[in-house]
């Protein structure tokens, strides 16, 4: 009896000890050398896995930075600090640190009142499901579908739809992550700087004849931006007027208040 | 005639609504004076426009060209002016150049002789069906030329003829049988010939006896090396893949084509289209379409010039009885809803359809239950419901290893569906976001 739990204990004891060596051992033999730079550039990361450096999420982003096959700079809800504490810890200079902050917005005022249907849709609640279908139902082919796809993207839920059924982006929430734009059919989600004044609500390549028909706030590129205020930063391309964010643009006002269909808008 | 038969998974019985127009006998539509010839009326890439406003054109005119492996030509069916290039929506909602064309009586289409296709040589016939724009008009409008040519190292054993017409509603393939029978019979053989095929089946369902019973006393009093295999009701067996398991036997693998068994499929329209286009060297400027619905006043089945406008086939038939709720191009299960009467007839369009609001139910959509029909349902035996709860949350690669891309839309999920999700429509955003992730 008493030697049966002997022989147990010692073939336990010995097994156990055999193993542990064998683990001892092949712990420093095969030990995988971990950059501790890894996990610093992981926690300095924002963590917000949104994928806008175009890698899997932060810790795969970390990795690429250590590895010297991205660049630091690349993580857009951090910004520059982020890009600054990253190269801290790799050692080097920061570089591009001054870029401004840019934020997602809708580029388009257009809603049930404003702009025509050309048919009734059902289906999918998905703008590139809609749009697929003769690039949607809007009598406007370049605006906002509104059936929120992009709402359905944002990682951090900046993105809501408004009562008056638009879009509307929240830029303090907004971490410039782009995954929005991508997903925008008709490309009327744009990047502009956080602390832009104005925005042009329209995206319209239409001549103006053909906005007027389907839209009543769409723009018509008449050109009074461009021409009545030329150092407002405005230039209209394709009918459609665009707003040069990288000047010191003076006499905005006068242009938003000009606009005879109202497309040049106050960021909120 | 063989014996009965039919493919084995899934599948659905839809109402087929056939006897609105069954009876109609095709009637011969004046061309129009302005046609619409949109660039893009095959499967795969558009043809390049080779011709400009202003240009004078003759019937029968190339005016567009293949441009690529997978693309077809396009002519112009009558003569006149081009009067405009502009960019159209079609029936599927894609958007395409099109070319406007001003008609005028200066000429119609000369066509050649009556050419014996038997002493011609099948790379001869194959070059010619690319010339003459020929292209699959059952639907997918697949370019002919490509089917017919067989690759190397490959053979064909069997030519089947889709006499199936399984789509509810749709009867332009039906009549074709009856008033064109030989031409159809004799196409089956030109295809024949050009793949080198030993046997020639044409499949066709049991709606349309009449059809099987023309077509044989035709096979019987001309001696034709053909076979009718009746098939039983069920959708979708106009499908080449459920066509193929129902009339010889064979299952296609996934990703594979029919003629990786030694078989090539063609629509009895095709095969009419390509019997027209072989003897009197006709390109494909016109096709046979229904005109249906409980919307129209006088359904029936025309024979409409490509690029006619629908709103003039509407016209056709006595315009509307009331306002349509849903205008549906090609069949109620893959057809294209579209809202524009200028869309134009194009050589896939095998049928119009105007539905009333208590032919095409709004149905609420609801949660799915998992119950399981649609799986049930599936010819391709793919789970419907785990490929629809995958794409609406975005997770596309994920429904590419659930087998996304051997779905063909084929619409038997969403029919089935009680809780009526948009399946079909899910399958297809599938599709296009991978294809876009892809980029």
């Amino acid at each position: 009896m008493i030697l049966n739990i002997l022989y147990a204990f010692l073939t336990v004891s010995i097994l156990g000890g055999a193993l542990g060596i064998g683990l001892a051992y092949a712990s420093k033999k095969l030990a995988v050398k971990k950059d501790e730079r890894v996990e610093a550039v992981e926690e300095a990361l924002p963590g917000a896995n949104c994928g806008a450096c175009g890698y899997a999420g932060c810790a795969a982003y970390a990795e690429a930075i250590v590895n010297e096959e991205a660049d630091m700079t690349l993580c857009a809800p951090g910004g520059p600090d982020t890009a600054a504490k990253v190269a801290a810890i790799m050692g080097v200079e920061a570089q591009g640190g001054n870029a401004k902050k840019m934020v997602a917005r809708v580029h388009c005022y257009g809603n049930e009142e404003t702009t025509t249907k050309a048919f009734a849709y059902e289906g999918l609640q998905d703008c590139n499901a809609a749009y697929a279908m003769f690039k949607g139902d809007n009598g406007c082919k370049y605006g906002c579908l509104a059936l929120g796809s992009c709402i359905a993207v944002c990682p951090v839920n900046a993105i809501t739809k408004r009562e008056d059924g638009r879009i509307y982006v929240d830029k303090d929430v907004c971490i410039s992550c782009r995954k929005c734009v991508t997903v925008c059919p008709t490309g009327v989600m744009k990047m502009i700087p956080y602390d832009a004044e104005y925005y042009i609500a329209c995206n319209s390549k239409d001549k103006g004849g053909a906005v007027k028909k389907v839209c009543s706030v769409g723009c018509i590129g008449c050109k009074i931006c461009e021409k009545k205020f030329p150092d407002a930063g405005f230039t209209v391309k394709d009918f459609l007027s665009e707003i040069d964010y990288t000047i010191a643009a003076q006499g905005q006002d006068g242009a938003a208040a000009a606009c005879p269909v109202d497309c040049i808008r106050v960021t909120d | 005639m063989r014996n009965i038969s039919t493919f084995s998974k899934g599948g659905v019985h839809p109402a087929d609504r056939k006897e609105l127009t069954c009876t109609k006998e095709i009637v011969r539509l004046p061309t129009p004076k302005h046609i619409i010839i949109p660039f893009s009326q095959h499967l795969g890439v558009p043809a390049n426009p080779i011709v400009k406003k202003g240009d004078i054109v003759a019937a029968g005119d190339k005016i567009g060209e293949a441009a690529g492996f997978i693309s077809a030509d396009i002519h112009t069916p009558a003569a006149g002016t081009v009067s405009e290039i502009k960019e159209i929506f079609l029936p599927n909602g894609m958007y395409t150049k099109a070319a406007v064309i001003a008609v005028d009586e200066t000429g119609s289409l000369e066509l050649t002789e009556k050419r014996d296709w038997k002493t011609m040589d099948p790379h001869q016939i194959v070059a010619e069906v690319k010339d003459l724009g020929i292209v699959g008009m059952g639907g997918a409008t697949f370019p002919a030329n490509v089917k017919f040519s067989v690759p190397k190292g490959k053979k064909a054993e069997y030519v089947v003829i889709n006499g199936v017409e399984c789509e509810p509603y749709l009867t332009s393939d039906h009549r074709i049988m009856l008033e064109k029978g030989l031409e159809v019979l004799e196409g089956a053989l030109i295809i024949a010939k050009m793949v080198g095929a030993p046997k020639v089946y044409i499949g066709i369902e049991n709606n349309k006896k009449d059809a099987m019973e023309h077509l044989e006393s035709l096979i019987t009093a001309h001696h034709l090396p053909i076979e009718i295999q009746p098939l039983r009701l069920k959708y979708p067996q106009g499908d080449e893949k459920q066509l193929l398991k129902a009339v010889i036997g064979k299952e296609v693998p996934s990703g594979a084509l029919p003629i990786d068994i030694g078989a090539v499929v063609s629509n009895v329209g095709t095969a009419q289209a390509l019997y027209q286009a072989i003897v009197y060297r006709k390109p494909l400027i016109e096709r046979v379409v229904t005109v249906t619905g409980d919307a129209i006043r006088d359904p029936g089945n025309f024979l409409v010039t490509i690029g006619t406008p629908i709103q003039d086939l509407i016209d056709a038939c006595g315009g509307f009885r009331e306002q349509p709720e849903k205008m549906v191009a090609g069949g109620p299960m893959m057809g294209f809803a579209f809202y524009d009467l200028q869309t134009p007839v194009m050589k896939g369009t095998s049928g119009v359809l105007a539905l009333t609001s208590k032919e095409s139910r709004k149905e609420v959509t609801t949660a799915c239950i998992s119950c399981g029909r649609c799986v049930a349902a599936c010819p391709m035996g793919l789970q419907p419901t785990r490929l629809y709860k995958n794409i609406s949350v975005g997770n596309y690669t994920e429904s590419l290893g659930l087998g996304l891309l051997d779905c063909k839309e084929c619409g038997c999920c969403a029919y089935v569906c009680p809780a009526k999700l948009p399946l079909v429509q899910g399958m297809r955003l599938g599709k296009n976001m991978s294809r876009k992730m892809k980029k």
